[in-house]
Parts: C-alpha cells; sequence; structure tokens
C-alpha cells in the first residue's frame, strides 16, 4: 500500500505550506488524483485519516477530484477512445497521456486569527 | 467573536499549492539519474508480478551478456536476500533492498543502497545496473527511480488481461519481457497475439520480447535491446557535476 507513503509525503507539502502562516489551521485539503497516477483514493483517505494525526493538518477535510485519463494524438491532438489501442485514428500517431497521470496537492484553505 | 463588528473571527484563505505529491522522490530520482549518466551507467529498473521470473531473467542475461559487459543490480524484497543472493551465484555483484512493509522502491532507498560499498564501486563501473524492483504490478509504477528505461517481465502463466487490469504499470513500460514462453503449448487460451492485443491499450509504444530463460528464447532480442539502451546512454551528453546540495561522497 503506497497510499501510506504519497500521504505521508503530501503532510510534509502541507506543513511547508503553511509554515508562512503562523497560527493558521488547515480545513480543507483539495488534491486531484489521476485515474491512472496508480493510486486508490479510498485507500489514500484511510491513510490521510491516520496519518494527519498530530500534523498540520489534523482535522482537515480532504477533498479528492477523481481526474479520468484522457489519452491524445502526439501529433494531431485527436483524442483517443476509452479502452480502445493506443493509436490515432486520423493520422496514426502514437499515444499521450493528456490527463489523469498526476498526483498534486492543488490547494489548502486555511483559517488564519484575523488581527 | 464580537457581535458587533465581527472582529476576532478567524478568516478563511485559500493557499495554491500545485505540487506532485512524487516531488521529493523526483528531486532524488533526478539526482540517480545525474549520477549513472555521469557515470555511463545505464539503470534498468526491472518490474513485474511476484514470481514473474525477475530473477531468472537477470540470471540468464548474466549468462548471455556477463562476459561482455559489467552487470550490476539491487533486488528489492519485503522479506530475505534470496533474490540478491541468487544474482550474486549467478556472477553479478548485487545487494538486497529489503523493504519490510514497504511494497516498492523509492529513489531514496536505491540512493541509500549504491552509495558507497564494495556494492557502490560495482554500480559505479558496471554497463548494466538492474534495480529489481518488490514484486507488484501496482505500487512500484508510479515511483521513478533514475532509471534509463522501465522493464516489466509478464509471465505467459498470468494470463491474457493483466496489462488491461494494471495499467498504470505497463503505461510506464518501455519495454515487456513476456517470460516463460516455453509453457505455451500447455496453457489454454493463452496466446502471445492476446497479450499484445492488451499491451496495445494501455502502453503508448508497445513493444514485446518474447523469452524463455529456460530454453534462451528471446535472450539474443533482449541483449540487443539492452545493448542499445546503453549505447543511448553512453551517447548522451555528460550532465555538470550534479551536487547541489552536501551529502558525501565515498570516491
Amino acid at each position: 500500500m503506497h497510499e501510506a507513503s504519497l500521504v505521508s509525503a503530501l503532510c510534509d507539502q502541507i506543513d511547508r505550506a503553511v509554515a508562512p502562516h503562523p497560527g493558521a489551521l488547515v480545513r480543507v485539503v483539495h488534491v486531484r488524483l489521476g485515474e491512472l497516477a496508480g493510486v486508490e483514493p479510498e485507500l489514500f483517505r484511510v491513510a490521510f485519516e491516520t496519518l494527519r494525526e498530530g500534523r498540520a493538518c489534523d482535522g482537515a477535510t480532504l477533498s479528492i477530484v477523481h481526474e479520468l485519463a484522457e489519452w491524445r494524438c502526439r501529433a494531431c491532438d485527436a483524442a483517443i477512445t476509452r479502452g480502445a489501442a493506443l493509436r490515432c485514428n486520423a493520422c496514426g500517431g502514437a499515444a499521450r497521456l493528456a490527463r489523469g497521470g498526476d498526483l498534486f496537492l492543488d490547494r489548502l484553505e486555511l483559517e488564519v486569527p484575523d488581527v | 467573536m464580537c457581535d458587533v463588528c465581527g472582529c476576532g473571527d478567524p478568516k478563511v484563505v485559500s493557499v495554491d499549492v500545485h505540487a506532485s505529491l512524487l516531488s521529493a522522490n523526483d528531486h532524488e530520482a533526478a539526482h540517480l539519474r545525474a549520477h549513472f549518466l555521469e557515470d555511463g551507467v545505464t539503470a534498468i529498473n526491472l518490474m513485474g508480478s511476484p514470481g514473474s521470473g525477475k530473477t531468472a531473467l537477470l540470471e540468464a542475461t548474466a549468462r548471455a551478456l556477463g562476459g561482455r559487459l559489467r552487470l550490476a543490480a539491487v533486488s528489492g524484497d519485503l522479506a530475505t536476500t534470496h533474490d540478491a543472493d541468487r544474482l550474486a551465484l549467478a556472477g553479478i555483484p548485487s545487494a538486497p533492498i529489503t523493504t519490510g512493509t514497504a511494497c516498492h522502491l523509492d529513489a531514496a532507498m536505491v540512493a541509500g543502497a549504491v552509495h558507497g560499498g564494495v556494492i557502490g564501486e560495482a554500480v559505479r563501473t558496471s554497463d548494466l545496473f538492474f534495480i529489481e524492483n518488490v514484486g507488484n504490478l501496482v505500487c512500484p509504477a508510479i515511483y521513478d527511480l533514475g532509471q534509463a528505461a522501465n522493464v516489466v517481465a509478464l509471465s505467459v502463466t498470468e494470463g491474457i488481461d493483466k496489462p488491461l487490469k494494471y495499467p498504470v504499470m505497463f503505461k510506464a513500460a518501455d519495454l515487456v519481457v513476456l517470460t516463460k514462453v516455453d509453457l505455451l503449448p500447455h496453457l489454454r487460451g493463452v496466446s502471445v497475439g492476446a497479450i499484445a492485443d492488451a499491451l496495445s491499450r494501455v502502453m503508448p509504444t508497445p513493444r514485446l520480447i518474447e523469452l524463455s530463460a529456460v530454453d534462451g528464447t528471446g535472450l539474443a532480442a533482449w541483449a540487443e535491446w539492452l545493448m542499445a539502451r546503453r549505447d543511448e546512454v553512453r551517447r548522451a551528453p555528460r550532465p555538470a557535476h550534479p551536487h547541489s546540495h552536501g551529502h558525501e561522497h565515498q570516491r
């Protein structure tokens, strides 16, 4: 279960992002998990609920956007049908993964003391 | 809070981060890759299911290439050093990476294993350095280890639909070595054509070598593919000394 090591890296990134905001509470953590990024969202959520304890994101809500995979032709950018061979129907070009291959910490919502 | 003006209310701010969760690993992997290039080492990340024949493939590689090229290897396993012991017996200088509970190798584990010592020297002076990953078709796929190429060993006994079930692994592969093809006559419903069709749906540039470590089928094609990767690495421009940080080197 590599989700645990990814969540551990996520917690480290959150610590760094929160450091310039003293006294801030992390309310929401927005992540984007690609369909072909090799992560099971439910396992990721469970790992987050365990590993956030004692970290800056303790108590935060995890918001996951699951990004569907999208293959496109490298040459002409035509979309390739889901499940089909990874060759462009229009020009025969090779495919590239245009979306759905990444794991990203997109954004944090922080509650900061109003002074 | 103050019910006159609302002072004392916390305010919510949004902070854009937009960072890959793999950035720490990718940083370490880039460092390894620069070292491999600097030393002219072709690193191959060998992945596949438990029992797909990764170690047997490397033993056969030693028989086919050991006299011509300098080989080195590290083997990742949750427990035991069996694979590294087998590779050492086959004449490949090797070291185990015992991962405990981790289901994959990451760049830091590889860096730790090849830093210094006898194995570090063997890796630095090798032509081909094999990183035999933990047997697993899921987790190892997303971790860059600084390799020049990803190879997936897929055995014919695993059936025809593994590529469709584990697309992330095969998406990342530069080459699939279809192992144990000497067993094909005994397997009903398994054909190389059906496996190749599945691969074409998940692997952007499908490349398949049919191989048997038992009867030697495909070993020449595999050796030729490895030599081509080695030539690419040898021709690549050497990086400037890759250290912007202060770790100690045992040179």
